[in-house]
């Protein structure tokens, strides 16, 4: 019996579409020849139209529930463990070492963002003294929908250290997969699909960067942008996010992510707001 | 309840009479002496009560831009290695400096920006010194102020500030970037130039190193340059929404770090179970304080529809008591708009808002002076959400009121904006008001009260309203690299 190969498809809403463009992009993984969808403009749009139906209701869910999902996505990605060693070797031509340690510090990175959610107000926010009868504190809420644009380097894990502290803190997000290595990110929209992420709180689109960059840039509904990218597109994303003020991250694609820093409070800093509420403290 | 129409609201004069010189002619202040400018250009500064000309204040071109960069370049070395408890000293001593000449800086604030002296000597003023005092103790606590964050300074600070709080807006944006050992190079707006260089006399009496502050007045174009500059490697700037996309885009192709803090069309959410008389005035400070030329002001007023009635009937009973007219009048609740400019564009939009179909309510019986630039506090009924003034920024004394049934509309119609800068609440149920605060796209919600403002609590914007944050810690974070 000949093999049964996978069709991947975009992964929007929760759902497998197929690109509404129909084109596709040509790659050769493991010796076998993928056809995957090229997403449009159009595609973009809906993924940020699912994305912003998902995020309120994930934002407002508590940050237990949003802990204990992403961990049920780190249970989803184990489950998956050599799948996506395969997909990142097939790809990218890492090494078997190297592609496990990834994966290992793409579960754990998930494994310690599901332990943010309920930590980002308490390290982040404050209760503020101000100088009359007033109580007054600052909270730490979701920007809403933020688009990400993961490196070609460690295409996974690279793409799970863009996206998770989103997520974390409530976000939805539209991912467009490494442009050069793609195939891992879809193994991830599968681990997302069989997780109790809600449909649409984390889309995947794989396509152009060049074509993708100016769409999300100029979206104006998404609110932030986090994107492994230099120099035109860095500069395209900064000019086109001022049309609505996205927040804009730029990170160097070739970052080591298993460093620290992108598992510190630092990461929140473009994908959060501070709410500062007051109230009267005396009648 | 019965409209009091027959009380005669108007008190005998109480002018504020502290004596205020002010010099002819103002030159920059670059490298901690005043220096005439290179473009040998001035421009004058006006009093909007009176239309009369105050000084006499230099335009900074190109050359000058360069000169203060490179002093604030000078400068930085030896600021960001100070030792950070001497850097406190002399922001302890600015404060202080800044509290014996309050009296002095809030006449002179009345008098080149057109606002109640009520307003400067009590609320900008007092917020000044604070926010000097407040920043000061970070100095040697910075490595304790962000989470994840070694304090390192990011270099020279380009400063772009707007003309309704100038002295304040000068202190938001150069307390927190000196305490964090960043340089700065600071434009004030052209209407407003004069506390700000009164501010620079401050910098020379408590001996502040040279460089560490320069300030170049002038107009749009001084300040395109001095963001454009290659050698700021931070713009911080507070202003419309148009002039911030701008700075945006200007520096989309480089590395510097950008904070804004733009426009804002704030819902003032009032319930029917509000505490009403609280309310009412809540309303008043939230739009009519400053005359509306609040990036925050509490524009939109979203009431109840079963207390509409009420609410509009005790609002414009306290209309008529509003005292419009000078500045340095104590008794004064609304000052002169900012600027010949800035009137018309309070106008236009009035004339928008008749036309469009809305009802114009104006309470005021008494005269507006003959000169400088008046508009009486003004509310339109009949408001639909697709208005303009519904929609867009007046950055005036004018309120529009809309309606809602439930707390879910409330949230939704306050959210049906691209700004997200305030917002207020005023109900008795603490469920509620709670309910509703976390429902709103906003950085700053008062529940129960409005307007209010302290160094140590973050205010800034979520969407088009801008990014980052100006007090508290949230407020360091921006000064950090």
């Amino acid at each position: 019996m000949a093999t049964v190969t996978k069709t991947w498809k975009l992964f929007i809403g929760g759902a497998f579409p197929r690109t509404e463009s129909g084109r596709t992009i040509k790659a050769v993984a493991g010796g076998t020849v993928h056809h995957l969808c090229k997403a449009s403009r159009k595609d973009l749009r809906d993924a940020v139209e699912a994305a912003r139906a998902a995020q309120t209701k994930w934002a407002s869910s508590t940050a237990y529930l949003r802990g204990q999902i992403l961990y049920r996505l780190a249970e989803m990605l184990e489950a998956r463990r050599s799948e996506f060693v395969e997909a990142i070797r097939a790809t990218s031509r890492v090494t078997p070492r190297k592609a496990k340690a990834e994966v290992e510090a793409s579960i754990e990175h998930v494994v310690s963002f599901a332990g943010w959610t309920d930590k980002i107000a308490i390290v982040l926010g404050s209760q503020n003294p101000v100088a009359g009868p007033f109580y007054t504190f600052t909270g730490i809420e979701a920007t809403g929908v933020v688009g990400v644009l993961a490196p070609d380097e460690s295409p996974l894990l690279g793409a799970l250290a863009l996206a998770c502290p989103a997520l974390a803190a409530g976000n939805a997000v539209v991912l467009a997969a490494s442009e050069r290595h793609p195939i891992p990110a879809l193994v991830l929209s599968e681990a997302l699909a069989t997780s109790d992420v809600p449909g649409g709180v984390c889309n995947i689109l794989t396509g152009e960067h060049a074509e993708l960059v100016p769409a999300m840039a100029t979206h104006r509904d998404i609110d932030a942008i986090v994107a492994a990218a230099r120099g035109k597109h860095a500069a395209a994303l900064k000019a086109g996010a001022a049309e609505n003020m996205k927040r804009v991250t730029i990170v160097d694609p070739a970052s080591d992510f298993t460093e620290p820093r992108w598992r510190s409070p630092v990461a929140f800093r473009g994908v959060t707001e501070a709410k500062t509420i007051w109230m009267p403290s005396m009648a | 309840m019965q409209p009091a129409q027959s009380i005669d609201w108007s008190y005998a004069p109480a002018p504020e009479t502290f004596p205020v010189e002010i010099q002819q002619e103002h030159g920059l202040f670059i490298g901690g002496k005043f220096v005439d400018p290179r473009s040998r250009k001035h421009f004058d500064t006006i009093d909007p009560a009176t239309e009369k000309k105050l000084s006499r204040v230099a335009e900074a071109g190109k050359a000058d831009v360069e000169v203060a960069v490179k002093a604030a370049q000078k400068a930085f070395k030896g600021w960001s290695r100070m030792r950070p408890a001497e850097r406190a000293g002399y922001l302890f001593r600015i404060a202080r400096r800044i509290q014996e000449r309050a009296r002095e800086l809030a006449v002179l604030e009345s008098m080149d920006n057109g606002k109640p002296i009520k307003e400067t000597r009590d609320v900008d003023v007092p917020l000044v010194a604070q926010h000097f005092f407040h920043h000061a103790g970070w100095c040697d606590k910075l490595a304790h102020a962000v989470p994840g964050v070694e304090p390192r300074p990011i270099g020279v600070c380009a400063q772009v500030i707007p003309w309704n709080f100038p002295l304040l807006m000068a202190a938001w944006k150069i307390a927190p970037a000196l305490a964090c050992g960043n340089t700065v190079v600071l434009k004030p707006a052209e209407t407003t130039p004069l506390t700000a260089l009164r501010l620079a006399e401050i910098l020379q009496e408590v001996d502040l190193p040279p460089g560490v502050v320069n300030i170049v007045t002038g107009a749009g174009e001084t300040g395109r340059m001095l963001v454009e500059h290659p050698n700021v490697q931070k713009v911080a700037f507070t202003g419309s929404t148009d002039v911030g996309k701008r700075i945006a885009r200007a520096c989309a192709g480089t590395d510097k770090r950008l904070t804004l803090e733009l426009g804002g069309k704030s819902p003032n959410i009032i319930f029917a179970d509000a505490p009403m008389d609280q309310a009412i005035e809540g309303i008043v400070n939230g739009i009519w304080f400053n005359q509306g030329q609040v990036c925050c002001a509490g524009s939109r007023l979203l009431v109840e529809e079963s207390v509409v009635d009420e609410v509009i009937g005790r609002l414009t009973h306290r209309m008529r008591s509003l005292r419009v007219g000078n500045p340095l009048d104590k008794n004064t609740d609304v000052g002169a708009i900012n600027s010949r400019q800035q009137l018309e564009r309070v106008n236009s939009f009035i004339e928008c808002g008749v036309q469009e179909g809305a009802d114009r309510i104006v309470c005021f019986d008494g005269a507006l002076p003959d000169t400088g630039y008046w508009v009486a506090p003004t509310l339109f009924r009949g408001v639909q959400p697709a208005h303009t003034i519904a929609r867009e920024e007046i950055f005036g004394p004018v309120l529009t009121v809309l309606t809602f049934r439930t707390p879910d509309e409330a949230i939704a119609r306050a959210n049906d904006t691209n700004y997200g800068l305030s917002a207020g609440v005023w109900t008795s149920r603490a469920s509620k008001a709670y309910e509703v605060a976390a429902g709103v796209k906003a950085g700053v919600v008062w529940l129960n009260t409005f307007n209010q403002f302290d160094a140590t609590s973050p205010f800034g914007g979520f969407k088009e309203s801008g990014f980052g944050r100006e007090g508290g810690r949230a407020g360091l974070a921006a000064y950090l690299a």
